[in-house]
């Protein structure tokens, strides 16, 4: 079975769908799957819900898609730097359910383990857990939360080998794991791909059963929200 | 220099940082917030091992790179490029809030808004003003084992920020241990405990934090 797709528009080729859920890997502008993000806006699919810690910022990452208006519902931890965003929020034009980070990303592993919902005590207490169930478990309480299943993961990986077998690179790799996971189909875009083999099997990060369809992304440009830097002493 | 003659009474931001770095001990994993409590980083005592931890997924935080050095894919939670040190690790998401919800963490340092006097923290929303989101906090102030929050005593307008009851949307619920301000630092040793009063920044005295607090605490 043939993985590789030779552009990120084949890719996703028959997989959108107006109405439909994608979960999006990323954290900030780290790591997050910049080809496939392209490809969802030029095909002009719309009233998305999607599931991302942020939104991108303006006109870069998902910032793109809520520009063209792409988006109906945001499921995000934090929305900062995005002066669209907030317009459009205020404006009563974009659904947002704020999730807690945490929260987020377990609804994630949830979804893709096969997992309904699972108690939490974050946000207990909290306008969080409004309309949800509470339930004590050895004198604490705790909130039910509800797993995630996307139709679509769009996520970015370093590595990848023939078969799908994914590695990713430093703290790039945050979301794009477990929101590959709670996708019915994933399609990962990637920096490299190597012959299977290359890699060591022990240090697969996401093994291949998850990734359905992948396309090499480079070259990236790999923007940087906050540059901090410090001197060199001299010598 | 002209700073520090200025400097009468109360505790700087920095000041306030290196107040909470003395809560830190050997061996800590910790969480800092963004603000001022990412200042405790520079405040951690010469021989003491405190491995930081960044919730988009890195333990051992090293320090900002050198300018050849600045890698895009890492970067800490406020999104700043960082360094990495001989004993980082990385790991995704859901494993970085395993270890913060499932109390791996041992102290988290974070910024306030309002503190109730039965230690709850809103520190994330401003309605109809401020809508960026709580991002870890929630889950941070629910797993970390010590919670401390670091603020200005007042707001800019003068009002109390330690108060008898939250006005903003809440981050958490009877979450927090300690509070430390410019003018002065309360503890309360478990979460049935009113919060006290433990120590003055220089030149404050008891009456001025009376005066512009209005939660209940005892001295």
């Amino acid at each position: 079975m043939q993985k590789i797709y030779d552009s990120a528009e084949r890719a996703l080729e028959g997989l959108l769908f107006d109405g439909m859920t994608i979960a999006a890997g990323g954290f900030g502008l780290c790591g997050i799957p910049e080809r496939l993000i392209d490809a969802i806006q030029s095909s002009g699919v719309k009233d998305l819900t999607i599931a991302s810690n942020n939104a991108g910022i303006d006109n870069e990452g998902l910032g793109k898609l809520l520009r063209t208006r792409q988006v109906k519902k945001m499921i995000s931890s934090y929305v900062g730097e995005n002066k669209e965003f907030e317009r459009q929020f205020l404006a009563g034009e974009l659904e947002v359910e704020f999730t807690p980070q945490g929260t987020l990303a377990e609804r994630m592993r949830a979804g893709g383990a096969g997992i309904p919902g699972f108690y939490t005590k974050t946000g207990f207490g909290t306008q969080v857990a409004e309309g949800k169930e509470v339930k004590e478990f050895d004198g604490e309480e705790y909130i039910l939360e509800r797993g995630i299943r996307a139709d679509l993961s769009v996520v970015k990986g370093w590595k990848a080998d023939e078969s799908g077998n994914l590695i990713f690179r430093k703290t790039a790799r945050n979301f794009n794991l477990p929101a590959a996971t709670c996708g019915k189909v994933c399609v990962a875009e990637v920096e490299e791909i190597v012959p299977v083999g290359s890699l060591d099997p022990d240090a697969i990060h996401l093994p291949s059963i998850y990734v359905k369809r992948m396309i090499l992304g480079g070259p990236y440009e790999k923007k940087i929200e906050f540059r901090t830097v410090r001197e060199r002493e001299a010598a | 220099m002209m700073a520090t003659q200025l400097q009468t009474k109360g505790w700087t931001r920095n000041q306030m940082a290196a107040r909470a770095a003395k809560e830190l001990r050997d061996g800590y994993y910790v969480n800092l917030g963004i603000g001022i409590p990412t200042l405790v980083a520079n405040n951690i005592p010469a021989g003491m091992t405190v491995t930081l931890q960044s919730e988009n997924g890195m333990l051992g935080i090293g320090p900002f790179p050198y300018e050849d050095e600045v890698d895009p894919d890492l970067i800490n939670a406020g999104k700043q490029t960082i360094s990495e040190l001989p004993q980082s690790s990385y790991f995704d998401s859901a494993q970085s809030f395993a270890m913060i919800r499932g109390g791996h963490i041992d102290l988290a340092v974070l910024g306030g808004m309002e503190v109730s006097q039965d230690g709850d923290l809103a520190n994330w929303m401003v309605p109809g003003k401020m809508i960026k989101g709580m991002g870890g906090a929630m889950d941070l102030v629910a797993g970390v084992k010590k919670i401390i929050v670091v603020m200005e005593h007042t707001s800019k307008n003068g009002d109390a920020k330690f108060i008898p009851e939250c006005t903003l949307p809440l981050t958490g619920k009877n979450v927090v241990d300690m509070i430390i301000t410019d003018l002065a630092v309360f503890q309360r040793p478990d979460h049935e405990s009113p919060f006290k009063l433990i120590e003055l920044a220089p030149g404050v005295t008891a009456q001025e934090v009376r005066e512009k607090t209005t939660a209940q605490y005892t001295e």
